[in-house]
This record gives structure tokens, C-alpha cells and sequence, in this order.
């Protein structure tokens, strides 16, 4: 593999881990939904580059899935979702924002660390793709715990997913069934979930989880 | 077809006769399938096992279905000692079945009974067949949680769900303990099967540690204090067949387990291993006969009879383990065949007592002892089978209890040969207390027999019992028969019993049979022997001349006297010698320390009117001491768990999270 191929590939993974971070940053919802349709078209661009050196067509399938649904489809639902809910102007954090951004530095170096331990045999391009995936998992996942709103969680789920296609565009002879499996699960969910915020905005006029806490008889 | 073949074909279609009888629901004719397919099926398989332990069939077999865990398969094998325990198994099985065919017509919801009393039945032939650990544990389950469903089959009645739930706790327990003694014999290859776990034999730790879950697992089905909680629970809120069954043949099951374990697959014991096998041996003698003497109810009484007499046999089966790692074969073939012929006459006895139980509970609908009486009278034919089967437990010659505790001596006066002087010392207290719970046992069912059947009715349903039907009499009368035979001619019995001891100890005893005269003579005639014929003829004769000799010389003549209170009683029954009167200078004497018993008296003072009280209480020192503590610790720890329950979604997404971030810093940490 030619140095430029991998330059291009770490470029477009550092991206996507890059995003992930800036994610964690907006506090406005519209704004996020912008971030990560930002993301799912560099996560589109990398599963294409990907395509393209490692000479699988059937990637591509998967980068143009990537872009359709991602990119397009699910944020302009969430845009309209959020509008009719009356809620794109919210201000949607748990954690202060400087907080967040340094358990998010923190998180991607402990998986560059672990993954770089891990995989010392794998071949370099695999080793970086492999580093990045975890990171955008776990920045995921720390934003899906930093966030109040129902809709902040989605993203931040859907945000997790884009990790785990990275990391299976980078692993070399992934097959694409489980991609496409994967990325309709996720369809699902959102659609699961975006049914179960009108429903929780019909009983409770509001898509705060925290109401759902109370419901519960929790403090919240 | 093969023995073994006919053995499983029985088995497989008393399993499919339950989806048949389900279909069926509550129709008479459900019952008649159920019972009468039953006898049936039991009534086969018991005597192809029979006709394979005496050597008329083949012996052995093999067979392999393509069932269970893929490489392992689920094998079944047949040899003397699954064969001995067929019998007992199907003996019981055939003899509650005919007695359910009357007995069963008492049943309210018979659906809840008819479907697992087969599966029950099924899963007790499979455990004793199978010659894989996974075949084995499921059989197993399938017995526990089929008899489970038994227990709390009559939900409604208080205490039956408590019972149900101890028990099944306890099964879940022993289940357990087994799988894991199981997954210890396999070691690392994961072999399963019987033959490969014999073929590489544990030592050691591991084999100190098979022991101890063997115990545990066995010992908690079998009933071996102190895991005997449930069995005093669970046996009495059965319907009466099902309760002959649970203590007459499942704890038996249990043995067998326990002598498959300990005595087949992990290989010859060390001369410690019996310490703790007599040990909690005696103790269970000593506190099951204790505690049914304390006891009210006429099935709990029998439930707490039964773990005094699994203790006996596990006295016999610690002094086989003794015997066989002191080399001493001829002396290990007796403590086996002794415990192996305990365990069939316990069966035969047991059932007996419990179908006795059930008929007195239909006829008065009472348990209470306190409340029966004078059923003599009313039940004759039951009150001399329940006396037939009280002196069998009792072991009174020329019954069979007394053979089998006759042999269980003389495996203990064979003790000074060990060599171990733990064991030289050990086994001769052991004995004492086997003494003394015989002793007890004969004082219990004196109790037992003179409160319910002799004297005056002290109560109006004991006042209006009647005799019941004749299918349960004529179970209630071959039993009864059964224990007298083979207690006059027990030689045909330990020869049958003969191949099965060898397998289990590598040794036999001497031929009986062919002794003169039918006498048995475990080791010599020098020490001792035993003859039933002689003994039966001596009891018959005695007692034939004592009635002539009243007959003949007694005065028929009317005589007058002053009337004192035993001739003019008092009508009231209340009168009478009562249970708790009969137990109370044995509960002043051992159950004080043991059981925790207490007696308070409260008297009025002078010039009050009120009456005063008499207040006697058995504690349970056993539960309070080991199993509320854990009980106790159990809910606690739930109680701080709950808590778990009623998090936000955002912290538990923190607890995967950070669960997360904790695994991912120990491997990077690590590496």
C-alpha cells in the first residue's frame, strides 16, 4: 500500500474521530444533527476510500448506505422530528462541555493505547482504522450518557454505530451482510425510538428522559 | 430387544403417556390411563431389572441414543447395581399405581397429579439408567421438578407453597452440587460419559472435593441432616402415593446417585473418605427418629422416619467405604449388601406406612394424630397392614427392617479389623447411636400405632372413619406380606442383591441360599447367623400356646368388684394417653439440647379464674443456626440489589459505560 492510500485513510478516520469530539461539543440539537450528518458523510468517504484500496467493490454498497441513510434520510427526519416537537432551540447538556472534552481526550487515548497494544501483528492500515473505530465507539457512548434529550441519545447511538462501520470497512474481507444487517438495525432503532418519543411527548408533553425517571418514581 | 431396550422403551412411554393423559384432563378415564398404564409399565421394567439381576437376562447393556450433547450422546448402560435399583424403583412405582387406582379417586384436580406422577416415574428410571453426566442431570431435574409440581400440586393448602419452594431451592442445590462434581470427574477434556470419567480417575484435592458435592448433592436428595429441611416439608403436602413415592423410592434415587459417585466413578477411596459419610450418617439417624417422635402430623412423622432410616443406610455405605480402602472385601460386601437391602425394605415398608397414611387421611380426613384414634375398630384391614409395616420399621424380627439393621451390626462389630484408629473409635459410637435410634424408631411407631388405631376416637371424623376401598387394601395387604416374606427368607434377597454389592465393592458374600435350614450367615457361622424361619416359628408357637393356654384355663366366669376408673371410664376421649403425653419423657431427655425443646407452664395465680396452660415447643436449632443465616444474608443482599432496579436510563448507560472504560484500562494496564 502506497503512503498516500494510508495518509488518506488515517486522514478521513482522524476525521471522523474528529467530528465525534465536536459532537460532543454542541448543545444545540440542530446543531448536533448537523455535526453528525457531517460525520456520516466522512464515515461515507472512508468506507469509499477503503473500497477503493482495498480493491472491494462491495464496500461501496455500503459507503453509498452510509451516505443515503445517514447522511441524508435520518437527520432530515430528526430535523423535522425536533421541529414538531418544538425543541431545536434547546439547550441539551449534563456535563459542562469543558468536562466532556477532556473525558473525550482521555477516552481516545486510552484507545489508541489499548488498540495500538493489542494489535502489534495486524497490518498498519488495519491497526489505525482499529484505533479510530474504538474511539468514535466511546465517544459514542460518552455522549449518549452526557446528554438529557431522547434525541441527543439517538445521535449519540447512531454516532457509536459509525465507529463499529469504520471498523468493519477496516477489517480486510468483512463481509457485506453484516454491514448491511448492522445498518438496518440501526434504521430500526431510530425508527423504535422515534416512535417512543411521541409517545412519551404525548403523555408527558415533553422528550426530557427525565420525565420518564419520575414516571418511574425515580429523582431523576 | 435387549433388557436394556425393553428398560428404555418403558421409560420413553411412560414420558409419552403424560402428553396423553394431559390430553384427557380430568376424565375418569385419565385416571385409569394414568395409573393403570403406570402398573403396567412399572410392572414390565420391574421385572425384566429383576430378571437381569438374577442373571436370567443379560445382565449389562449398553445403549447410545443420538440425543444431548453432541459428542457425547446420551448413553444409558445396565448393570447389576442400576438393575437392584430398578427394582426398588419399579416396585414402588407398581404398587403406588395399583394403590392409586382407588386412591386417586379422592383427588380434587387429578390434573395436576396424573401427568407429572408419570414424568416422575419416567425420570426416576432414567437417573438410574444413565451412563452420562448430561443424561443423568437432566433425568434428575426431570425427577425433582416433576415431584416438585407433586408437592404444590395442592397449592391451595396452607404451607404447600412454602414446602414447594424449600424444595425446590434445595433440589436447585443439589442439582448443582452434582453438575459440578460431574463437571470435576470429566476434568479438562470435558468427557462426560461414566466410562471415560472411570477411565482417568480423579485424586487428590479433586477427589476430596467429588466427595464433598457428592455428599452434598446425594445428601440433599437423600434427606441427610442437615439438608433434610425440605423433606419434612415437601413429603407430606404430596397426595399420599406421592408421598410413598418421594420417600420410599426418590430418596433412594439419591443413594444411588451417591453410590454411583463415590463408589463407581471416582475410584477408590482413601480410608478418611468414610469419616464424614458416618458421621452425618448417625447424626441423621439420631435427629430424624427424634424429631418424628416429636411430630403431630401422621405424614410428617413418616417424612422424619424416612431420614433416619437414609442414615442408616448411609451408615452402611460409609462403613463399604471404610472396608473397601482397608482391603477388607468380604466385610465391604456386607456393609453394601446390607445398605443395598435397607434400601429395598425401607421402600417396601415405607410405601406401606404412607399408603396407611393416605387411607386414614381419606377415611377421617385428619393428619393429626392427636385427633384419630380407635381406627381398629373401623379400619381393620389397614390397621394390620400399618401395624405389619410399624414393626417392620421398627425392626422387629421376623420382619425385614430387622434383617437389614441385623446386617448393618454385624458390619459394625467387623469395625476392630480397620486399621485407622479414627475409624476403630468411630464406628463403634456410630453404632450406639443406630442403637439408640432403633430403639426410638420402635418407641415412635409404638406411638404412631397406639394413638391412631387403638383406644377411643378423639374425634367425630375418627368416630365415623370406614375401611377403604380394596385397591388400597390389597396394596396396603402385598406389601405388608412382602416385608414379612423377605424378613423370613432374606437369603433369596441378599444373593439377588449379591452382583450388585460386587460392583459396587468388588467383593460378595458367601452364598445364603444354600445354607442349611435357610439361615443367613454374613461371615461365619461361628459369629453369627440369623434364622427367620426358626424365629417366625418360635413367635407363632408362643404365641399360639399363650391363646390356648389362656383359652383353655381362663376363668369365664362373671366377677364382681368395686368399680375404679378403668372400669367405668370417663366418656370424654380426652382422657385418653395422648401423643404428646407418650413423647414427653423422650423429649425431656434428648430433645431439650437437640431440638431446642421448651416447656412452659403458666399457672394463675391464687383467685384467678382463669385456666391455666401447658405449653410445649420444638425449636429448630439446625434451621436457626445454618439456614437463617443464609436466608437471612440472601435477603439482604437483595434487598441492597434492588436497588439496581430503579436507576435512570442515563445511569445505567453509565454503569456499561464505565463497566467499559474499567475493562479496556485493565487490558491496556495489562499488556
Amino acid at each position: 500500500m502506497s503512503d498516500l492510500s494510508f495518509d488518506i485513510a488515517h486522514l478521513l478516520a482522524g476525521g471522523l474521530v474528529l467530528i465525534s469530539l465536536l459532537m460532543l461539543y454542541q448543545d444545540r440539537l440542530t446543531a448536533l444533527i448537523n455535526v453528525f450528518a457531517a460525520q456520516a458523510v466522512t464515515l461515507s468517504l472512508s468506507v469509499a476510500w477503503q473500497a477503493y484500496v482495498q480493491q472491494a467493490p462491495h464496500l461501496y454498497v455500503t459507503a453509498v448506505i452510509a451516505l443515503a441513510f445517514k447522511a441524508l434520510a435520518i437527520p432530515v427526519a430528526l430535523h423535522r422530528i425536533i421541529k414538531r416537537l418544538g425543541i431545536h432551540r434547546e439547550i441539551d447538556q449534563v456535563v459542562g462541555v469543558g468536562p466532556t472534552m477532556l473525558a473525550g481526550i482521555g477516552l481516545v487515548a486510552l484507545a489508541l493505547v489499548v488498540m495500538l497494544g493489542v494489535t502489534s501483528e495486524a497490518d498498519r492500515l488495519a491497526r489505525e482504522d482499529l484505533a479510530f473505530a474504538l474511539s468514535v465507539v466511546l465517544l459514542g457512548l460518552l455522549m449518549m450518557i452526557t446528554r438529557r434529550n431522547a434525541v441527543g441519545l439517538v445521535v449519540g447511538f447512531m454516532s457509536l454505530e459509525n465507529g463499529l462501520v469504520l471498523a468493519a470497512a477496516g477489517a480486510k474481507g468483512m463481509p457485506l451482510v453484516v454491514e448491511i444487517s448492522v445498518a438496518f438495525s440501526v434504521l430500526v432503532a431510530f425508527i423504535v425510538i422515534g416512535v417512543f418519543l411521541f409517545r412519551i411527548r404525548e403523555r408527558f408533553e415533553t422528550v426530557d428522559v427525565a420525565a420518564l425517571d419520575r414516571f418511574r418514581g425515580g429523582q431523576g | 430387544m435387549t433388557p436394556l431396550q425393553i428398560l428404555l422403551a418403558g421409560a420413553g412411554a411412560l414420558l409419552g403417556l403424560a402428553p396423553a393423559v394431559v390430553a384427557l384432563g380430568r376424565s375418569p378415564g385419565a385416571r385409569a390411563l394414568t395409573y393403570g398404564g403406570a402398573l403396567t409399565l412399572c410392572g414390565l421394567t420391574g421385572a425384566v431389572a429383576l430378571l437381569s439381576l438374577l442373571g436370567l437376562a443379560s445382565p449389562t447393556g449398553d445403549a447410545v441414543l443420538p440425543l444431548g450433547l453432541p459428542w457425547v450422546g446420551a448413553r444409558f448402560h445396565l448393570d447389576a447395581l442400576s438393575a437392584a435399583f430398578l427394582v426398588v424403583v419399579n416396585l414402588g412405582g407398581a404398587v403406588a399405581s395399583f394403590y392409586a387406582l382407588g386412591y386417586g379417586r379422592h383427588e380434587t384436580e387429578p390434573q395436576r397429579v396424573q401427568p407429572f406422577y408419570l414424568a416422575f416415574l419416567a425420570g426416576m428410571n432414567l437417573v438410574v439408567l444413565a451412563a452420562d453426566a448430561f443424561s443423568f442431570l437432566i433425568a434428575w431435574e426431570v425427577m425433582s421438578l416433576a415431584s416438585w409440581a407433586l408437592v404444590v400440586a395442592r397449592h391451595r393448602e396452607a404451607g404447600n407453597v412454602r414446602a414447594g419452594y424449600v424444595y425446590l431451592l434445595m433440589a436447585s442445590f443439589g442439582a448443582l452440587s452434582l453438575l459440578l462434581a460431574f463437571g470435576l470427574l470429566a476434568g479438562p477434556q470435558g468427557a462426560y460419559a461414566f466410562d471415560a470419567m472411570r477411565a482417568h480417575r480423579a485424586a487428590g484435592a479433586v477427589a476430596a472435593l467429588v466427595l464433598a458435592l457428592a455428599i452434598l448433592g446425594a445428601g440433599s436428595k437423600a434427606g441427610l441432616v442437615p439438608l433434610h429441611v425440605w423433606l419434612p416439608l415437601a413429603h407430606p403436602a404430596a397426595p399420599s402415593h406421592v408421598s410413598a413415592l418421594m420417600s420410599g423410592v426418590m430418596t433412594k434415587v439419591a443413594v444411588y446417585a451417591f453410590i454411583r459417585i463415590v463408589f463407581d466413578l471416582a475410584g477408590p477411596p482413601d480410608w478418611w473418605w468414610s469419616l464424614p459419610v458416618l458421621v452425618l450418617g448417625g447424626a441423621t439417624t439420631v435427629m430424624g427418629v427424634l424429631q418424628a417422635l416429636m411430630q403431630q402430623d401422621l405424614k410428617r412423622v413418616l417424612a422424619f422416619s424416612t431420614v433416619e432410616n437414609v442414615g442408616v443406610v448411609f451408615i452402611g455405605l460409609g462403613l463399604a467405604l471404610a472396608f473397601r480402602a482397608a482391603q477388607l472385601p468380604a466385610a465391604a460386601a456386607l456393609s453394601m449388601t446390607a445398605a443395598l437391602f435397607h434400601v429395598f425394605n425401607h421402600a417396601a415398608f415405607k410405601s406401606l406406612l404412607f399408603f396407611g397414611a393416605g387411607a386414614v387421611q381419606e377415611a377421617t380426613g385428619e393428619r393429626d394424630i392427636e385427633r384419630l384414634g380407635g381406627l381398629i375398630q373401623r379400619m381393620p384391614q389397614t390397621a394390620l397392614a400399618f401395624l405389619g409395616g410399624s414393626l417392620a420399621i421398627s425392626a422387629l424380627p421376623p420382619l425385614n427392617g430387622f434383617v437389614s439393621e441385623w446386617l448393618t451390626f454385624q458390619a459394625i462389630l467387623m469395625s476392630p479389623r480397620l486399621e485407622a484408629w479414627a475409624l476403630k473409635l468411630l464406628v463403634p459410637a456410630v453404632g450406639a447411636l443406630m442403637a439408640l435410634s432403633a430403639a426410638l424408631a420402635a418407641a415412635c411407631f409404638v406411638r404412631v400405632f397406639g394413638i391412631v388405631f387403638l383406644g377411643r376416637p378423639r374425634s367425630a371424623a375418627a368416630g365415623g372413619a370406614r375401611e377403604t376401598d380394596l385397591f388400597c387394601r390389597t396394596a396396603l395387604l402385598a406389601l405388608a406380606g412382602i416385608c414379612l416374606v423377605v424378613g423370613v427368607l432374606p437369603g433369596f434377597v441378599i444373593d439377588a442383591l449379591a452382583p450388585a454389592a460386587e460392583a459396587a465393592v468388588g467383593g460378595r458374600l458367601p452364598a445364603q441360599v444354600s445354607q442349611p435350614w435357610l439361615s443367613i450367615v454374613p461371615i461365619a457361622e461361628s459369629r453369627s447367623s440369623y434364622n427367620g424361619i426358626l424365629v417366625l416359628a418360635f413367635i407363632a408357637g408362643s404365641a399360639g400356646m399363650c391363646a390356648a393356654a389362656i383359652h383353655q384355663f381362663a376363668s369365664r366366669q362373671t366377677r364382681r368388684g368395686p368399680a375404679w376408673d378403668c372400669g367405668a371410664p370417663d366418656p370424654s376421649p380426652a382422657t385418653q394417653y395422648t401423643a404428646a403425653s407418650f413423647a414427653q419423657p423422650i423429649r425431656r431427655v434428648f430433645a431439650t439440647t437437640l431440638l431446642a425443646a421448651r416447656e412452659d407452664v403458666d399457672m394463675p395465680q391464687p383467685g384467678e379464674l382463669r385456666a391455666s396452660r401447658f405449653q410445649a415447643t420444638i425449636g429448630d436449632p439446625i434451621w436457626r443456626t445454618l439456614y437463617a443465616p443464609i436466608a437471612w444474608s440472601v435477603d439482604l443482599a437483595a434487598e441492597r440489589l434492588n436497588r439496581l432496579q430503579f436507576l435512570t436510563i442515563r445511569l445505567y448507560l453509565s454503569l456499561v459505560f464505565f463497566a467499559l472504560i474499567g475493562l479496556l484500562l485493565v487490558l491496556a494496564l495489562w499488556t
